[in-house]
């Protein structure tokens, strides 16, 4: 076991974001956190990220438990991609410096080579290496957020929403490549998404969020058979196989 | 510039740092060069420097050179901006002055810039308390109108140039800090910024690396504008008296001896004035024009 959250709560004013999550991911596995928007799946991984320092709860990473600043020794270990591949590179940066910027933080050596590597890995050739993020497509960008985040040659992975904002084509290459690298490197990921069928391809074992908490856990299988016992669940399956006005209107009512 | 350097500057793929820094400086100036007012004013301000450095080689008499039998002269072939009430070739002063203006400009640059950028950029990404007392502090100098806290400045530490150009720089970075501040209470929350912190990097390098930056271009462009303000300022400063001391040829001190014969021998007064208003005009078209390349919501 690499990650545990235990009664991990986080609370913006009276509105409870995450409430009461528990949650296990093993070494090497990728797990994945379900939800429609304003479930609080992103807020767990922010949490788990170091962004957002008010929570409470417990969370251990590899036996460790974590405390509401991480060191840079966490940060090595751990790196995240985000969910909009416009916003998470700067913009006056080139993409060598936003390559060579994790690299000097955590004070590793052989930067040519590390930065040529990365990038080759994630399927963009040296010729991008100098350009700046405007001169990119969304999936480019998206690549080459994976490879500053796996410069640092992390054990984990946190993915938020990595596809979303791509293009339909898109999305299965970035997915097929973020599946690949996970095998080459032995990654763990937890991975955030909205889509069903997105974190079926991708995660053996999901945790279904709603309003905060966490309704079930289920492996990939189960949730193939369509074996879900909670409610909320079952709607949101049904959900992914299409649009029905009259499951939307459930989930209206639901509360 | 010949076909194969511009081809080489917009290459999509640069192939060293170097080059994709210079093509992206190059694509500004091009930007940049298709607005002509802008390019007046980057004009008026390339030959301040130009007639700065090479004063000696412009001007035809020495600025304190005295003859007194020549004493206000209108303009004419001997004294292309007529004489004053010495006899000194006012033309002459005026170019020797422009290295007194240059340098309040660079000194005051030098000051306020990166004051009003690390007050600003620490207040606004820190916040609590460093925003706090940062911006209460800010807050106390902007209380003040600028002149007024310059003469008081000047006045008590005592006349001259540095201490105006001291007084001036000290009145006029809290409007810098305001804007930087403004600038990363925007940039702070964006998804790059999350990015370094998620990859470790320490509060100091986020601020210096990652916002700085982003301020940068807004620092220039008021800068530029603000450049206008800042001359007339010093004038002023130099007009009562509190600024550069005679005989330098400051041009506020030169409009101000100048004022006693402004009706009868108008070009003692005038020629400075004159000279004040185009180097003016001309920081505010450049700053106009950077405003225009710089702007971050451009791209």
């Amino acid at each position: 076991m690499i990650l545990s959250a235990k009664n991990l709560t986080v609370a913006f004013g009276e509105m409870r974001a995450v409430d009461e999550a528990a949650f296990t991911v093993e070494r090497g596995e990728s797990f994945g956190l379900v939800g429609e928007s304003g479930s609080g799946k992103s807020t767990v991984l922010r949490v788990l990220a170091g962004l957002i320092e008010d929570w409470s709860g417990s969370i251990a990473f590899d036996g460790k438990a974590l405390g509401r600043t991480r060191d840079r020794a966490f940060y090595s270990r751990v790196q995240m991609v985000f969910q909009d591949p416009y916003g998470s590179l700067h913009p006056r940066q080139t993409i060598d410096s936003a390559l060579a910027e994790p690299l000097a933080i955590h004070k590793m050596d052989r930067h040519e080579q590390r930065i040529e590597k990365a990038l080759e890995e994630v399927g963009l050739g040296s010729g991008f290496r100098f350009r700046y993020p405007h001169q990119l497509s969304g999936g480019q960008r998206q690549r080459v957020a994976i490879a500053r985040a796996l410069i640092v040659e992390p054990e984990m992975l946190l993915l938020d929403e990595p596809t979303s904002a791509l293009d339909v084509s898109i999305q299965a290459e970035v997915l097929n490549l973020l599946d690949a690298l996970r095998k080459a490197h032995n990654l763990t990921f937890v991975m955030v998404s909205h889509n069903l069928a997105v974190v079926a391809h991708m995660c053996r074992r999901l945790a279904v969020m709603n309003r905060g908490r966490i309704v079930e856990e289920m492996d990939r299988d189960a949730l193939r058979r369509g074996e879900a016992k909670d409610p909320y669940t079952r709607r949101l399956m049904a959900a992914s196989r299409g649009y029905d006005r009259k499951l939307a209107e459930s989930f209206k009512t639901l509360d | 510039m010949n076909a194969s350097w511009s081809q080489w500057l917009l290459d999509e793929a640069p192939a060293s740092r170097a080059q994709a820094r210079a093509g992206a400086f190059y694509r500004s100036w091009l930007a940049f060069r298709r607005n002509p007012l802008a390019m007046v004013g980057l004009a008026i301000v390339v030959s301040l420097v130009l007639v700065a450095i090479f004063a000696p080689l412009i001007a035809p008499f020495g600025p304190t050179v005295q003859d007194l039998d020549f004493r206000l002269q209108p303009p004419s072939h001997r004294h292309w901006f007529g004489s004053d009430e010495l006899g000194r070739d006012i033309f002459s002063r005026v170019v020797f002055g422009s290295r007194i203006t240059l340098m309040i400009v660079l000194l005051v640059i030098v000051t306020v810039a990166p004051i009003g950028l690390a007050v600003g950029t620490l207040a606004g990404y820190f916040g609590g308390w460093v925003d706090a007392i940062l911006m209460r502090v800010t807050d106390v100098f902007l209380a003040f109108p600028r002149l007024i806290l310059a003469l008081a400045f000047v006045a008590a530490l005592k006349p001259g140039i540095e201490n105006a150009v001291l007084a001036i720089a000290l009145t006029t970075w809290p409007p810098y800090a305001r804007l930087a501040r403004a600038e990363t209470l925007v940039v702070r929350k964006a998804d790059y910024i999350a990015a370094v912190q998620a990859q470790g990097a320490s509060g100091m390098r986020i601020v210096l690396r990652h916002i700085v930056p982003m301020c940068i271009s807004s620092t220039i462009v008021r800068m530029t504008l603000d450049m206008a303000g800042i001359i007339l300022t010093a004038a002023g400063l130099g007009f009562l008296g509190l600024g550069a001391q005679p005989p330098s040829p400051e041009w506020g001190a030169m409009i101000s001896s100048g004022r006693r014969f402004v009706l009868d021998q108008w070009w003692v007064a005038a020629m400075p004035g004159i000279a004040i208003f185009v180097v003016s005009l001309g920081f505010n078209l450049l700053g106009d024009g950077l405003r225009d390349v710089l702007d971050p919501k451009r791209e």
